[in-house]
């Protein structure tokens, strides 16, 4: 046992330090900074130059493009960009529906998808709630149906993030209405410019538009583009869920705002102390400091597993509910930092002459709390994450 | 980075399970704490030729030259056993004191005896008025002619009564809060001037508040300069408590666990219930923190100071948290049968409180820890 990095761990830290240091343009980690909605374009980009380096899909095997990394190496990767500002990865292509395709799909699929997901040239979306079917997502209503070689798609999916930038959606549907909820279910890719889909922005509390409505009306997919088997969606569904928990943890992005946090807070002055000085707010930093170094070691240690070849198990679920809890904890107790300065919830357009409103550094806090209320909503809610946890794990 | 143990780790964990559960099952453990000693002779005979005793000692002076990680695994093993045998304090605080303290004459008069089993230690340090201050210190220690004479009193010395030798921290020079002036002073339990008053403590082991007027005493090591070792051996314990945390936690949870299967309750199991199962999931999360920074506080148990403190008030803040946490909702899970001193549920959450208090609560580190962390990010 022993917490040291290799060599070899070593020097792939500088490789992606100067990699990232050279490469990220700096409007965009500044963008990141402050914005929790970038522009496709900045995700774009960012995506784009990490792919050139090789490193479009962290987290694949290298057959399909990916890097083979081990989860140290992607551990220090997800650090290295924290610790820039670099904006996230989009996660829908690479971390969710690229390993259900590598993992289910067809050669022709692989052939035809995973190139596109690399390069970006496609911006997948989850067509998985409904309004009906949130955490019992197995009611889901939208139906297929079978239409020679085409499935005939009709329904309504919600909260789906991104689908306004979206070129593909991968979509949970009903294809056998009489078959039981898990059994009915098949997992169709879908071209966002067939006709018959309509993307409807919501506005979420952060005023941000992040998630939509789908509305799909008599959408012919080909059966070519459904994976695996049909009925057997609800597996490469879970499977998809399962892969999502254990980056849903976000150690990386938390570590960073947490290093914000006490800047700001040693910035923020009153009776002539910092309060980062204050002990009530000192300890509440303290503890969630702790936390979330609980956090970090629990996941190296679920990584370490899974490289021993045990596999990411149902306990991953832990993950995503301490990650989400902390993220929510660590954006609220930036906004309480604030201060007054936490209210004002205009912002200068980009490019701008007017100064902004308070310290340079309480643009977009408020923004980041607000949607963050949505980690111990989204991925299957924290309650259904215990649910997960009690059935498979401690088998209640 | 690596979280597997090696081979002969293994083997050591191995052979510390298969000795405890056929030695020291739940009953065997209410017959010792009830006896005049508190624990077994016999017992800590074994422990000697398995080897426990020794494996975290340096080789120079009959140990096996082992380091925090097996003193982990004996840790968690003798938490899920509530072991009562003194290794805590004889083995990782003053066999700890000794060989980072003590002078090579010392090291080799003493070690290979704690080693054997032919001598134990206590750990004389807290005062009533200091709280947790291990710097505030108002036992005095005046040079004589042939070594030092010990005035003042402490409190709560964890194993005393069936200690031969104690440590005293004791002050030499300076003011009361000085961390200079401070020296680590063995004192012979049965010595004139030493005045002790045994007694039982909440989780069934045995302690004193001992008085001393004038006890001759012999410093070990420098006898102004004895407070960074102190510093170490205590992170070093809190690893171990840690570890003894997170075995006694597991043993709360399986057992827990296994009660709301079949405690049926309004015609089914009451593990049927989510308020229950969600609960299970939040003690299995408190379990799986607190071994994520025991592991961690262990692994940083020989790092620099500043390093090895802040995973060591980390982990003591999380375990105090989650023992606490842990241990009250497995009594409540467990209904009326949980209140009983009967279950072995309610000695594991003393236990577990008690190790919450041990050298600090969860606040205590916790502000340490801010200290700590803040002056490293400045």
């Amino acid at each position: 046992m022993n917490l040291e990095l290799s060599d070899a761990d070593r020097a792939f830290q500088a490789e992606v330090r100067d990699f990232v240091r050279s490469s990220l343009p700096p409007e965009l980690a500044e963008r990141n900074r402050r914005h929790m909605h970038l522009a496709k374009q900045d995700y774009v980009t960012w995506h784009r130059l990490l792919n050139k380096r090789g490193w479009g899909a962290p987290n694949w095997p290298k057959e399909f493009g990916g890097t083979d990394w081990n989860p140290v190496q992607r551990y220090i990767f997800d650090e290295e960009c924290a610790i820039a500002d670099a904006p996230p990865l989009v996660p829908f292509g690479i971390s969710m529906v690229g390993p259900v395709i590598y993992t289910f799909g067809t050669p022709a699929q692989k052939a035809h998808y995973l190139p596109r997901i690399l390069s970006m040239e496609d911006w997948w979306c989850q067509g998985y709630s409904e309004p009906g079917s949130g955490s019992d997502l197995a009611s889901l209503r939208t139906r297929a149906e079978s239409d020679g070689d085409d499935y005939i798609v009709t329904g309504h999916k919600i909260w789906t993030t991104q689908a306004h930038f979206a070129d593909m959606m991968f979509c949970l549907v009903r294809t056998d209405a009489q078959a039981k909820p898990q059994e009915g279910i098949s997992f169709l890719l879908i071209d966002m410019k067939t006709p018959g889909i309509t993307v409807r922005p919501i506005i979420s509390i952060d005023e941000g538009h992040g998630v939509n409505e789908v509305f799909l009306d008599g959408v012919r997919v080909p059966k070519a583009n459904r994976i695996g088997q049909e009925g057997k969606g609800w597996t490469y569904a879970k499977f998809l869920l399962g892969n999502e928990r254990t980056t849903i943890a976000e150690v990386s992005t938390s570590k960073q705002r947490l290093r914000r946090l006490k800047t700001i807070a040693r910035a923020e002055m009153a009776q002539g102390a910092s309060l980062l000085e204050d002990p009530a707010f000192r300890d509440k930093v303290a503890a969630v400091e702790i936390e979330l170094l609980a956090l970090e070691y629990t996941n190296l240690r679920v990584l370490a597993a899974e490289t021993a070849g045990k596999g990411v198990g149902p306990e991953a679920s832990m993950l995503k509910i301490r990650g989400s809890e902390i993220q929510q904890t660590i954006t609220e107790l930036v906004c309480e930092a604030l201060g007054y300065y936490a209210a004002p919830f205009e912002h200068a357009p980009e490019g701008s002459n007017l100064a902004p409103l308070g310290p340079d550094y309480a643009q977009g806090r408020m923004e980041s709390f607000l949607y963050n209320r949505a980690t111990t909503i989204y991925g299957g809610s924290n309650e259904i994450q215990r649910n997960i946890i009690a059935k498979m794990v401690l088998g209640l | 980075m690596d979280f597997q143990l090696s081979d002969e780790q293994k083997l050591l964990a191995d052979s510390l399970e298969g000795w405890l559960r056929k030695q020291y099952a739940f009953e065997d453990w209410r017959k010792l704490v009830r006896s005049e000693l508190g624990y077994s002779q016999a017992n800590w005979q074994t422990f000697a030729e398995m080897g426990w005793l020794g494996v975290a000692l340096p080789e120079d002076h009959g140990g096996l030259g082992g380091g925090p990680v097996e003193t982990m695994v004996i840790a968690e093993r003798f938490g899920a056993a509530l072991v009562a045998e003194p290794y805590f304090s004889s083995i990782v605080l003053g066999g700890g004191l000794v060989a980072i303290a003590g002078d090579q004459a010392q090291q080799a008069e003493i070690l290979p005896k704690l080693a054997e089993g032919r001598i134990k230690l206590a750990f004389a340090f807290a005062e009533h008025g200091s709280r947790f201050a291990l710097n505030e210190v108002a036992t005095k220690a005046t040079k004589t002619g042939a070594g030092y004479a010990i005035s003042g009193k402490k409190i709560v010395v964890w194993d005393a009564p069936g200690a031969d030798l104690l440590i005293v921290l004791a002050r030499t020079a300076g003011g009361s809060g000085d961390e200079n002036g401070l020296g680590l002073f063995l004192v012979d339990n049965k010595a004139a001037g030493v005045t002790r008053r045994d007694y039982r403590t909440v989780d069934a082991r045995r302690a004193a508040d001992i008085s001393f007027e004038n006890a001759s005493a012999i410093a070990l090591g420098d006898a102004e300069a004895a407070f960074p070792h102190v510093m170490a051996v205590v992170d070093k314990a809190i690893a171990y408590l840690a570890a003894e945390a997170v075995g006694a936690m597991q043993v709360l949870h399986e057992t827990t666990l296994a009660y709301v299967k079949t405690r049926k309750q309004f015609g089914r199991a009451i593990g049927d219930f989510q308020v229950i199962q969600h609960r299970m999931v939040d003690m299995m999360i408190h379990l799986e923190s607190a071994r994520s920074l025991a592991l961690l506080a262990t692994l940083k148990a020989d790092a620099p100071a500043p390093e090895r403190a802040k995973a060591a008030a980390a982990a003591k803040v999380q375990i105090g948290k989650s023992g606490r946490w842990v241990g009250q909702q497995a009594v409540q899970l467990h209904g009326g049968m949980g209140m009983t001193d009967e279950l072995n549920v309610g000695h594991y959450m003393k236990r577990l409180m008690m190790i919450d208090t041990a050298f600090g609560h969860a606040d205590y580190h916790q502000r340490r820890f801010a200290a700590l962390a803040n002056a490293e990010a400045a």
